[in-house]
């Protein structure tokens, strides 16, 4: 049993994927600054913010589609915003009974509900095609090029190498009780059993699948120090960035910059 | 000349009481191959991890629950001897999915000579080599997860081959292959020009692979000699839960 559709890397010949993943990581966390910083309300900076990731989604060659797909992730973070409609404002726009309660909304709320909105977005975005243009290892790497800690950095790798591992453990532990989730021939006896006996089907698995996670950790701390492990992380140094890569790094961040003033200047 | 393997009258108790090994000896010459087999719980992992320095023979005070000495190239293994010990055997274990724990399989096999304190392309070079001699020279770029039982075992030996090891430790190398897989492994075993200490319950190629075997039930070593008469003492086989292949 082999799990593939969690691994988000979508290989594909393209500019995008090609880029050092260093300068992706940086310009991808830069993108996600400037939207976040640009004013409430600079609707042409967004939909200006809106064709650079919609160009370099193109660029990518991971489709649009998929693109837009994978960024619906943003829709339930949006609901969080929804409250801001009607506690922030003056202007009246609407306003309905809610039991003894009567909900105003307002046109000031409304903006910056949209710009809250438009902003996640936007981010997700951004994050969609680090992820989906970049492998995970790749990824590691321009972590430690942007000095996140070492630890950190390792933490992250064990943790995706492992978590693949753990779940196709799960699924085989889902795939055993289904194997042995008969029916009787008699119809008098309800299969499935009762509620209660299934959450304690369902918490005994999960507690099994903790044990294993926990004595695999064992096992793979004892494969690491047999290779000479000392507590400290190590790693190779890291190869040089190549001037077209901070070409594309320089003018990916004067053109953020450029956007963020625009914004600044008009709205701020 | 020393012994690759030296270990003299070891006993061990895991912390919960446990007794795994009973003054156990056990002497491997440069360049032997021997197969260590018996049943489950008979303490053939647990010697295993003794010669890596992961379990620790009680050479100080703080370890009471064992006695005994083991040797490994002439070094004794204790506290302070761990780095060199650990560069001189490799110890592969049962799972590759635990030996593997880097992102990439080069990660994995440049983990053992980074550890060393190798420059850069010298690790490299290891590498190589190492992937070379498992002749999986294709796969440094690969993940570890998309690789396959047979492939993962491969990087597995490969993570210690380039550390330059002496003594080459396998704990159940055959276990979970295909017949295709089992085979071309038992080829590459068989090109290794290393001493070799293997635990395993495939007898069939302990008799291809190793002229010398080493029976353990319930922590003691019964049996050590030749492979060929082991395997002919049916009522020995037997009484230790052994099948003659």
């Amino acid at each position: 049993m082999h799990i593939h559709f969690l691994d988000p890397f979508r290989p594909r010949l393209s500019p995008v994927h090609a880029l050092d993943p260093r300068v992706k990581l940086v310009l991808a966390l830069a993108y996600i600054l400037t939207v976040a910083l640009t004013p409430v309300g600079a609707w042409p900076v967004y939909f200006l913010l809106l064709a650079v990731i919609l160009s370099v989604g193109i660029l990518s060659a991971l489709g649009l589609g998929f693109i837009q797909r994978r960024a619906l992730l943003a829709l339930p973070f949006m609901l969080a915003a929804v409250p801001i409609i009607f506690t922030n404002g003056e202007t009246a726009l609407f306003s309905f009974p809610l039991g003894t309660w009567t909900l105003t909304g307002y046109a000031e709320g409304l903006a910056r509900f949209a710009s809250v909105a438009l902003k996640s977005w936007l981010s997700v975005q951004a994050a969609v095609v680090l992820a989906s243009s970049t492998s995970f290892p790749d990824l590691l790497q321009a972590m430690r090029a942007i000095r996140i800690p070492r630890l950190l950095v390792a933490m992250f790798g064990l943790m995706w190498r492992y978590l693949f591992v753990l779940v196709d453990e799960a699924l085989r532990l889902m795939r055993a009780r289904a194997a042995r989730s008969g029916q009787g021939a008699e119809a008098v006896h309800r299969s499935g059993g009762s509620m209660a006996w299934q959450a304690r089907v369902a918490g005994g698995m999960a507690g099994n699948l903790f044990l294993r996670a926990f004595e695999r950790s064992d096992r793979i701390y004892m494969a690491m120090v047999a290779r000479g492990y000392d507590g400290e992380i190590r790693s190779l140094p890291l190869s040089a960035i190549g001037s077209g890569s901070w070409l594309t790094l320089a003018g990916g961040l004067i053109l953020l910059i450029l956007l963020l003033l625009f914004g600044f200047l008009l709205w701020g | 000349m020393h012994h690759s393997i030296e270990v003299q009258n070891l006993s061990f108790a895991y912390p919960d009481g446990h007794v795994a090994l009973r003054e156990v000896s056990l002497m491997i010459a440069p360049c032997e191959k021997v197969a260590l087999v018996g049943p489950n719980g008979a303490g053939k992992s647990t010697l295993i991890l003794h010669l890596n320095g992961i379990l620790l023979a009680p050479t100080s005070k703080a370890h009471t629950t064992g006695q005994g000495q083991v040797t490994v190239c002439g070094m004794p293994v204790e506290e302070k001897t761990l780095g060199r010990v650990r560069a001189a055997v490799g110890l592969v274990f049962q799972n590759p999915d635990d030996q593997l724990f880097s992102p990439t399989v080069y990660d994995d096999v440049a983990f053992g000579p980074l550890y060393q304190g190798l420059p850069a392309g010298e690790v490299d070079a290891r590498v190589a080599s190492a992937l070379a001699a498992v002749r999986m020279e294709a796969y440094a770029r690969r993940v570890s997860h998309h690789l396959s039982t047979g492939e993962k075992k491969r990087i597995a030996i490969a993570t210690v081959l380039s550390m330059q090891p002496e003594v080459l430790v396998l704990d159940e190398p055959t276990a979970g292959l295909d017949p295709r897989a089992r085979r071309s492994f038992i080829n590459l075993l068989r090109d290794l020009p290393l001493t070799m200490l293997v635990s395993s319950h495939d007898l069939a190629m302990v008799r291809e692979l190793f002229p010398r075997m080493v029976i353990m039930d319930e922590g003691r070593v019964v049996a050590d000699g030749p492979t060929a008469v082991l395997l002919q003492d049916e009522k020995l086989l037997e009484a230790h839960g052994l099948e003659k292949p």
